[in-house]
């Protein structure tokens, strides 16, 4: 039951179909909960309205009231009652709707859900999955689009996954469900809609596995959720120049897949790490420096970071756009990294 | 103990009976006013939206107006309020500008966040508007701590917070309204109980009917009122305000009230959690209409006067809309502004 499967590669499954990213990660959720009756899902207007996303819809009609629970707005009873079913057997999936409303009950997570298992001395475990909503791009503005997998990453005893396509976002989430221990899916805003080519079946990506979306010789870009959408169009862009870069999606965070970057690193001798999430203290400044520690001496130029200022998320349009990272920005970060050498 | 049935009605306000407290004419023309400019900066408002000229969220206040109104009427321009992710009607009563509150709903400079925070982040500290807020219940510890500064400077102004239903079920506000309880602070806890948090209905959400219940765990005296009479809710808040001023404490007012647009948006009903029925019941209560028929009725104003209010009111927005419109941008390089102080 808590075997991760591994993922099927996508092109060998028949007849692939196009899902968007809400439905693939409602797809893998409702798959998840018919594999284990002890799956169950609580939030604020998870049920009856199906989530403000989309992320629950029609799941009320499948699983009825008993698995699909409408909490009030009590964001740390919403997780404790997560830590407290989890360390007794369940297996809860906890909605936060905005990521920023982990303000409210960060003590659930950080020191109840992520510690127990370890401070009890491994007696019980906590297969709690919290599922939000992150990311810029709405014009939502400083309470609602923020990127804060790095503050969920510094916690030991917490997993954290950032889907960057319809296929992970499943994979991802029912691996999530699977994984006996806490973990938090960052579902990215801007990408709900995206499609991709999703397979039927229910399979699982293995946390802390990496992937390489797109090979290069000539520079690794390592980008964390929706940037590496960003990366891709970035290469489009500097394939026509001549230049070959190496997109590497972590998808997991926590655990980070490092092995992948260092190899890819070996081959390109050039990083550049994207992310969503202010630039300082980001995850960006972790993998930097694990590769700086490890690989070291296959580097012909310093690693760069690429990031958000170091300001809260601006409402304007005009502000936000130059706020986010883009392809652009990436573009650029790899022409920088070529000229250095 | 037995547990409680649910009581919570969605259908008709239970509220104290709608006989007409006397209040001056004045101040009926003042709660006239502020409920029209409330009601045309939303409509307004819901309308950019719909023509895709506003980015972000938009939660609109209409139906609500006479809390907003009623409260602000009791305060002076130095008392502080804090707001909700529903903090138009709130701004707009406390005497935020047009031009700034359009302008931050277009995300221009001249907005009332200079662009950077949007419908959801508005305020004026010129006002005593401390903000509206994203997350929900957040705004009652710090209206707890407005106060708390009004009496250490041994100021005689009052702090006001604005919540929703929903809100009373985040610890926040449980701690904010014991903190006021036990420090005897000059706050006044306001509850517009909609019946909704966005999509659940308050049943749904607590096993009381009435939110005012809540503050008897700590302590605090309540009152309920009806929500669509501005006048009701006026008495009440005056109430309240005097109490805190004189340095009796914490007071809180439930005034039971009604959206009339969708939660976010004007309709982006894609759900049918409440029914037509029983929106078009409440618009039979539209607390606009009702003061305007008391006002006619004994002689507090003419209708002409009051289409005179609306016309007024009209032209301002027209021209507030226009130069949002026109005004610039936030310049990019400018994106580490305000970050720090000093
Ligand atoms: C901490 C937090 N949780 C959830 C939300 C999402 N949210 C925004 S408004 C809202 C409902 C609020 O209901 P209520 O307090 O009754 O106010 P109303 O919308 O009815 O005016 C919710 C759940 C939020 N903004 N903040």
């Amino acid at each position: 039951m808590t075997t991760t499967t591994e993922a099927p590669a996508v092109a060998s499954v028949p007849a692939a179909r196009r899902l968007s990213y809400v439905k693939a990660f409602n797809e893998g959720l409702a798959q998840a909960m018919r594999e284990d009756e002890n799956v169950f899902v609580a939030g604020e207007d998870v049920a009856g309205y199906g989530g403000v996303f989309r992320m629950f819809d029609n799941l009320l009609d499948e699983f009825g009231p008993r698995r699909m629970i409408d909490t009030p707005i009590s964001e740390a009873a919403l997780v404790g009652l997560g830590v407290g079913a989890a360390a007794r057997g369940l297996r809860p999936v906890v909605d936060l709707m905005f990521m920023d409303f982990i303000g409210v009950c960060l003590d659930q997570i950080v020191n109840q859900a992520a510690k127990m298992k370890y401070m009890f001395g491994g007696g019980l475990s906590v297969p709690l999955t919290i599922t939000t909503a992150s990311g810029a791009g709405l014009g939502a503005a400083a309470q609602h689009s923020q990127s804060l997998e790095a503050w969920l990453a510094h916690v030991p005893g917490l997993k954290v996954v950032m889907p960057s396509d319809a296929y992970t976002a499943k994979g991802l989430t029912v691996s999530a469900i699977r994984d006996n221990n806490p973990v938090v899916v960052m579902l990215n805003k801007v990408l709900l809609g995206s499609t991709s080519e999703v397979p039927e079946e229910i399979y699982g990506i293995p946390l802390g596995q990496a992937h390489t979306a797109r090979h290069g010789s000539d520079v690794t870009v390592i980008a964390l959720g929706r940037m590496v959408g960003e990366a891709l169009a970035a290469a489009e862009e500097l394939a026509a120049e001549g230049v070959e870069i190496e997109v590497i999606d972590p998808r997991t965070v926590q655990p980070l897949d490092t092995e992948t970057m260092f190899a890819s690193v070996r081959r390109t001798n050039r990083v550049l790490v994207v992310h969503e999430a202010v630039t300082f203290g980001g995850l960006g400044a972790e993998i930097a420096a694990q590769i700086q520690d490890v690989v070291f001496d296959y580097l012909d130029a310093p690693v760069l970071r690429i990031g958000a200022p170091f300001s809260p998320v601006p409402f304007s349009p005009v502000l936000e756009k130059a706020y986010v990272p883009d392809r652009a920005r990436i573009a650029q970060g790899c022409r920088r990294l070529l000229e250095r050498s | 103990m037995a547990q409680r049935a649910s009581t919570a009605s969605k259908k008709s306000p239970q509220v104290s009976p709608p006989v007409s407290p006397q209040v001056s004419p004045p101040v009926i023309k003042d709660l006239h006013e502020r409920m029209v400019r409330i009601r045309l900066f939303e409509t307004e408002a819901g309308k950019l939206m719909e023509a895709g000229k506003l980015p972000g969220f938009l939660h609109l206040y209409v139906g609500q107006e006479a809390v907003a109104a009623g409260v602000m009427t009791a305060l002076r321009d130095d008392d502080q309020i804090t707001s909700t992710h529903r903090g138009h009607g709130h701004a707009v009563a406390k005497g935020v500008g047009f031009r700034a509150m359009y302008s931050e709903l277009y995300g221009r400079v001249t907005g009332a966040c200079l662009g950077r925070g949007g419908s959801m982040h508005i305020n004026d500290l010129t006002r005593g508007m401390l903000g509206a807020n994203g997350i929900v219940g957040a705004g009652v510890p710090i209206a707890v701590g407005a106060a708390f500064a009004a009496r250490y400077k041994g100021e005689d102004s009052v702090a006001v917070t604005f919540f929703g239903d929903g809100a009373t079920n985040i610890g926040a506000w449980h701690e904010g309204a014991n903190m006021a309880a036990i420090l005897g602070l000059p706050v006044v806890f306001v509850c517009e109980n909609n019946g909704y948090a966005e999509f659940t209905p308050q049943s749904a959400h607590m096993l009381i009917t009435d939110v005012a219940d809540r503050a008897a765990a700590y302590g605090m005296p309540s009152v309920i009122v009806d929500g669509m009479d501005a006048v009701a809710v006026h008495r009440a808040a005056t109430e309240a305000v005097e109490r805190a001023r004189r340095g009796e404490g914490p007071m809180m007012i439930e005034a039971k009230t009604y959206r009339f647009f969708d939660h976010q948006g004007v309709k982006g009903l894609r759900h049918p959690y409440r029914s037509d029925e029983e929106v078009a019941e409440w618009k039979t209560r539209d607390p606009i209409d009702l003061i305007e028929a008391r006002a006619v009725a004994d002689g507090t104003a003419t209708r002409a006067e009051l289409d005179d209010v609306w016309q007024r009111t009209r032209d301002e927005i027209a021209e507030a809309i226009a130069y949002a419109e026109s005004s610039p941008l936030p310049d990019p390089a400018d994106l580490l502004l305000n970050v720090y102080s000093g």
